[in-house]
Formats: structure tokens, sequence, C-alpha cells
């Protein structure tokens, strides 16, 4: 039955995930300001937190309506902050590549580490098909040799090893692309610089290189090492795992953009006020009317990412929800973030306040994952029944 | 339990309401815009479909189904995928019935609903709508003051729904302290009934205007009798409504743009092959996705001991921007053939255009 009420279980979890996230919230600042600084493992605050709020039972990860509260709950942690929590997450990107696509011998020798992933290059974001970080195998010592360089990799600092990925033959396109297991300290596998950016500043993005680095021929994931014909259909069971993890970053930006809302209705009232939702064009105030606007934006797009998270939950295919929740969800953050900035003039940018950061970091959210653009492509080949060839 | 899941009798109403609206609505929408006026035996014919009869109890006539907002909202959706503005006219008697069903006191249900139970197609309007600019249902002009006995309504109204043929007309007025609506018979002393209003859209839809001149109505007739009644409810309904059925009207455009754009060549390759083309169709899905998620989330909250003031609200004016854009766009996929009266579209920019502004127009 459609239904937009959480259980009261889950609107526990949600209360005790709030209280976490002001703490949060505290340190944001700091982390953004000192960006080469590593947000601790766990905060001064975490044990007095944990012994006040006794953690509520959660349901399994096999659960129906797992994906829902987690999406729900994702929003709430980033409406604390981007990247400080109580405690750190421990795994990174590439613990999800391993557990989809290692063999069980990679999954005992490589799961405990925290594993990152990199697949973007300084030549090549959107399509990953043009990877030219290359993995040659030398048949003598039973080792492939990488080269290549990459950048944005997500927790690359912190990461113990990272799923890589290189191409076996460039001129096979994405048939060719493979995902290897470097562990760091390798000879020739350098990490060169943290990455500079305009927002999510705390968070640990790398730059990687290799330079005729050597590693076990079982380190590639999966064992496969035939290379595919050129466009057979191997890729796409890599671009499924995105399903999941694009309504994810688009509750992750949504977040960002609810806590710029509750910001600035707060300012609004202490300025005197209050949004009406009853009142029209001819008695509300332009403020409250633009913040009405920007608030059904937010809200559209949060159902939006919920719902597809509610189609992963069920079994049902989620392909064009999830591209819609994404790509939704990327406009929606820029409008949130910077309709409140203009609401709020001059205090919205002042660096006193978080919304100026808010704004800085959820500008990624169209980004990553697949751009707004790409988002599109996939949501226009689906209505119009075309293939990458017809439609790109 | 958050859920975006219908049930199978939602599913069912979906279904039967699609083929309905395609068979039955789609192919007299033309017809009836250009000639500005519906075919009584169109009306009859949805009127035996009894959508406003079966939420009504046994005990005055009705089939005794429970009432769904969400399941209005779901079929609301799909009449108007038909043809929007014939969606706008069937429905129009059921916002009358139920503002008696939910709020009506005892009396007034035994005099009302029963008209709505018969075979005959029966028309009754509710008047929110008021002429003039910046017209806000919860903020009317026209007043009602005490009398003896009864109120006096002064004022007008406009966009009254088939108001040539109505029975009856609910007339929300402003008293001292509150807004309220009254039933007002269609021969009471002093209300003056317009020729149909001139519109830009939903054209096939008569629709008038109401002049009030010290109308007399007695206690009796104030919806809700003594204790008043709760217009913010009505209108929130009403919000929902007008939502669903430009939900409706939006997928209609994108549906029709889809094959037109693959059809139509330019450049040695369908248009649909550009991205500019095929990126607006993208942004016309995801907009369709999230308007109607909107509708399903306010039309949750219309329910008794619920306030829906906020999510209805909340997609009023997300839907009313959206729907509208849609059209524009849908027009501008078309080009020049967007412009011709050949094909639908622009006949549902007009819809949109008149659909999103008329505000208190349409309920379930």
């Amino acid at each position: 039955m459609i239904d937009f009420t959480p259980s009261e279980n889950d609107e526990k979890a949600f209360e005790r995930a709030r209280a976490a996230a002001l703490i949060c919230r505290k340190y944001a600042r700091h982390y953004d300001e000192n960006e080469h600084e590593m947000a601790p493992e766990s905060l001064p605050e975490t044990e007095e937190f944990d012994a006040s709020h006794p953690a509520v039972p959660a349901p399994g990860e096999g659960d129906s309506s797992y994906p829902v509260r987690m999406m729900r709950l994702t929003m709430i942690n980033y409406w604390g902050d981007y990247t400080v929590r109580l405690r750190r997450e421990t795994g990174g990107l590439g613990n999800a590549a391993l557990s989809a696509a290692g063999t069980e011998e990679q999954r005992l020798k490589w799961g405990d580490l925290c594993l990152a992933m990199a697949i973007t290059e300084p030549g090549c974001g959107s399509d990953p098909s043009r990877v030219s970080t290359s993995a040659v195998l030398d048949e003598e010592s039973n080792e492939w040799i990488l080269n290549g360089e990459k950048i944005f990799v997500t927790t690359g600092i912190r990461a113990d090893a990272v799923v890589l990925w290189a191409t076996l033959d460039k001129s096979a396109g994405r048939g060719g692309i493979k995902s290897f297991l470097v562990e760091k300290g390798t000879p020739g596998f350098e990490v060169p610089h943290k990455e500079k950016k305009l927002g999510i500043r705390a968070d640990d993005t790398a730059a990687y290189v290799f330079r005729d680095c050597r590693i076990p021929r079982e380190n590639l994931l999966g064992g496969d090492e035939t290379v595919a014909k050129k466009d057979s259909g191997g890729f796409r069971g890599v671009m499924k795992t995105f399903n999941m993890t694009r309504p994810l970053t688009a509750a992750m930006g949504l977040g960002l953009a609810e806590a710029a809302l509750d910001f600035t209705r707060d300012q609004l009232h202490e300025a005197g006020v209050e949004i009406d939702y009853s009142a029209g064009l001819g008695t509300q105030v332009a403020a409250a009317e633009k913040f009405i606007r920007l608030e059904s934006i937010w809200e559209a797009s949060c159902l939006t990412t919920l719902q597809a998270a509610w189609l992963a939950g069920e079994g049902k295919p989620n392909n064009m929800e999830s591209s819609v929740s994404k790509g939704h969800a990327g406009s929606a953050v820029r409008a949130v973030t910077q309709g409140c900035i203009e609401i709020l003039g001059a205090m919205g940018i002042s660096r006193e306040h978080l919304l100026e950061k808010w704004t800085r970091d959820c500008r990624i959210t169209d980004i990553y994952e697949g751009t707004g653009e790409i988002q599109r492509l996939i949501i226009a080949r689906g209505l119009l029944d075309y293939t990458r060839a017809d439609l790109n | 339990m958050i859920s975006f899941g219908m049930t199978e009798e939602q599913e069912l109403v979906q279904e039967t309401m699609r083929e309905f609206a395609r068979d039955e609505l789609r192919p007299h929408g033309r017809e009836c815009d250009e000639n500005s006026s519906i075919p009584d035996e169109l009306l009859q014919l949805v009127w035996d479909l009894g959508l406003t009869s079966t939420q009504i109890p046994s005990a005055y006539g009705g089939g005794d189904e429970p009432r769904s907002m969400v399941t209005n909202a779901i079929l609301l959706e799909e009449l108007a995928h038909g043809d929007p503005a014939l969606a706008l006219a069937v429905v129009a008697p059921s916002q009358f019935a139920n503002a008696i069903l939910d709020q009506g006191t005892d009396a007034q249900k035994k005099k009302y609903l029963p008209l709505f139970c018969t075979e005959r197609f029966h028309a009754a309007s509710v008047a929110i709508v008021e002429p003039g600019p910046l017209s806000e249902p919860l903020a009317p002009r026209t007043v009602a003051e005490v009398k003896d006995d009864g109120w006096v309504l002064s004022g007008a109204k406009s966009f009254v729904v088939l108001g040539d043929r109505a029975s009856h007309f609910l007339v929300v007025a402003r008293t001292e302290d509150a807004v309220e609506a009254f039933l007002v018979a269609r021969d009471a002393e002093g209300l003056t009934i317009s020729a149909p209003e001139l519109n830009m859209g939903l054209k096939g839809v008569s629709t008038v205007r109401l002049d009030l001149e010290r109308v007399s109505v007695s206690s009796e007739d104030r919806l809700g009798g003594e204790a008043g009644c709760d217009v913010v409810a009505l209108v929130n309904g009403s919000r929902v409504a007008q939502c669903a059925l430009l939900v409706g009207l939006s997928r209609a455009v994108l549906e029709y743009c889809i094959p037109y754009s693959k059809d139509r060549v330019a450049f040695d390759e369908p248009i649909s092959k550009k991205q500019s083309i095929a990126f607006r169709l993208a942004e016309m899905h995801m907009e369709c996705e999230a308007m109607r998620n909107l509708v399903w989330r306010a039309a949750s909250r219309v329910e008794p001991g619920k306030d829906a003031t906020r999510e209805a609200r909340l997609a009023r004016t997300y839907v009313n921007e959206k729907s509208v854009w849609i059209a524009d766009n849908g027009i501008q996929v078309l080009g020049g053939h967007g412009f011709i009266r050949e094909h639908p579209v622009e006949m549902w920019f007009r819809h949109a255009r008149t659909l999103s502004v008329v505000e208190g127009a349409t309920g379930l």
C-alpha cells in the first residue's frame, strides 16, 4: 500500500542519527578549512553518545525495508556533515566491488582491508571505455605490469589497497577492461597528492600513479583473463552496481540540501518571516514563497530517491528510476542550496555559517556516479528504446 | 512503513481507467474543445461508471466503497491522460458530493447525496475561484453576513465547472472570523448565473460566473451546520486532485512526443537522436515521476485526522510549474506541428495553462 509514514522503529533510528549528525556538524567547518587533516577515526563524544543513545535494532541487508531506511539514514548523516562521523566508516568503494566480483580466495585475502576504487583518469571520466591505464602480462614472472594515472580516488589516502581499472587491450574498448587488486607500498605505486577541491574537502580524494608496477597474476579481480569482443554485454554487469549507488549519491546530496533548507527556515523565522503553506501569491512574503518552491523541489527529489530504493528492496528493476533519482537530485540540490543563498544574501555566503559549505559540498552530486548528462542519456535511451549506438 | 506499491485494487483501477480514457475520452477531446461543449451522452457514459456514487454510503443509495484519495489520484491521472477537460467535467459532481459526504450534517447528506446516486448524470458545483487578480481559495472576497436566522452572501465567483447545468452550488465565502462554505440553490434570489465563460483551455467544459447580490441562505445551508466546515481540507483535496490531473496531462504530452520525435527526420536522422531533444524527453520523464510522487504523498494525507496543507501546497507549487513546462516543451519538440491544431499538444498546453491557475476548480 502506498504509504509515506516511517515505522516506529525507523523513526527511532532516524532520531538517533539526527542527534549524532548534530555532533558531527560541530566539526564540519574545521575539516573544511583544514583540508589536509584527516577527520579522526572516532570523535571525542562517541563513547558518551553511545552510552546515552542505545542502538536501534535494524533490519538485515536482505530485508525489503532495508534500502529505503538506509536511504533516509544516509540523508540524515549527510545533513550533519558530508565526511565527519562519530566513527569513521571502514570500507571503501573497492570493498563493494570485491564482494560483487572477487573469487572466494580473493575475498578472504583482501576482505578485511580498506579498498579504494580507481576508475577515473585525467583523460577519461564519464566514458570508462577510454581507460588507458594498461596491464601487460609478463608470462615469465607471472606478473601484471601496470602503467598509468588515476584521479579522484575516493578514500585514496586512507585505503590499504585499491581496485584498479586497467585495460588489457585498448582496441577492445570496454571488453578489454579488467579490475586489479593492488596493495599500497607495491613498488611503482605512488600516491603523489590529495586532490584540492571546491567542496567535500574533508573527504579523502587522491591521485595515483603507476610506473611499471608489478603485481601477482592472481590479483586480477575475479580471475577471468579473457578479453571480451568489443561492446559485448560484459560491461553491463559492472554498470548494474550503479542501481543502488546512484540513489545513494542522490541521498547524500539531498541531506546537504535539507540542512540548507532547515538553516534558511530558521533564519527567516529569526527575521520574522514565517512560511505559510496556506497563503497565496497575494499575501505571502516573496522570500517565503521562494522557500516553498525550493522545498517542493527537495521533497520531489527525496520521494523519487526513496522510490528507487523501494524498488530495489522489492527486488524490482530500477535502472530507469535510479537514473531519475540521481539526475533529478543533481539538479535539485544545486537549485535548493543556491536558492537558499539567494534568500539569505550576504549571510548565505559567509563562512561563519555552513550554508556556503553545503552549497560547495553538494555541487559534486550532479557530477560523480554519472553526470546529470549521463543520467539523461540513460533515461532517454530507456524512453526511446534506443541502444548506446542509437543515442550517445 | 514507506511504500510506493499500489494495492491490487489500485492496479485494477489504474488499468480500467487507462483503457476507458484511451477508448472513450481521448477520441473526443479535440472535438469537445473545438465545439466548446461536451455531448450529454459522453457525460452519461462516464456517469455509468459510478465514479461519484460508489463512495457514497448505501444509506443514501451509493456503493458504500471506502474512500481513498490515493486511489482517486491514480484514477484522475488516468482520466486526464485520456483528456484533461473531459476528466475535469466528469469529476465535477464528485467534488460537490464529497464535500457533503465529508463535512455535511446528517440533514445535508440526506438532502443532497441521493441526487448523485441516480441513473441520470447530475451536476452540482463547488464555487471557489473568484474573478479578478490574486484569487486565493482561502482568502475569498465573497462575504457572508449574519442576518436573522441565516446568512446573506455577496460577491462573485468564476470558473464554476458545469455551472450551466448545476442544481446547486457550494459557495466559499468569508464570515467575520472564518472562511465557510454555503449551499445555494440554482434558483436562489439574487443569484445570477452567466453565460458560459470564454476560456483559453479546457474549452469543452462549460464554466460560469456567479454574481451573488445579497443571496439569503438559511443557517441549515452552511456546510456542517452550526459547527461550520473545514475549508482548508476542501482546498487541500482540490489541490491534490488538480495536481493529479496535471500529472496525467504531462504524461500524455511526453508519450505523444516520443513516437513523434522518432518519426520526424531532420539532417538525415530522427530528431530523437539529437541530445537537445532526447534530454528534453528525459527531463519530462523525470518530472512526471517526481510530480506523481508528490501527488501520492499529499493524497496520502488528505484523510480525516491528518493535515495535508504543507504537502498539498508543495505538490501544487511543483506540479503547476513543471506540468506547464512539460506542455510548453512538448510544443517545442513538435516545432511547427506543435502549433497546429491537428496535433493535440497545443490543446494540452492550453489545458495545462488553465488548470494550473484555477485553484479550487476540481476535487474528488
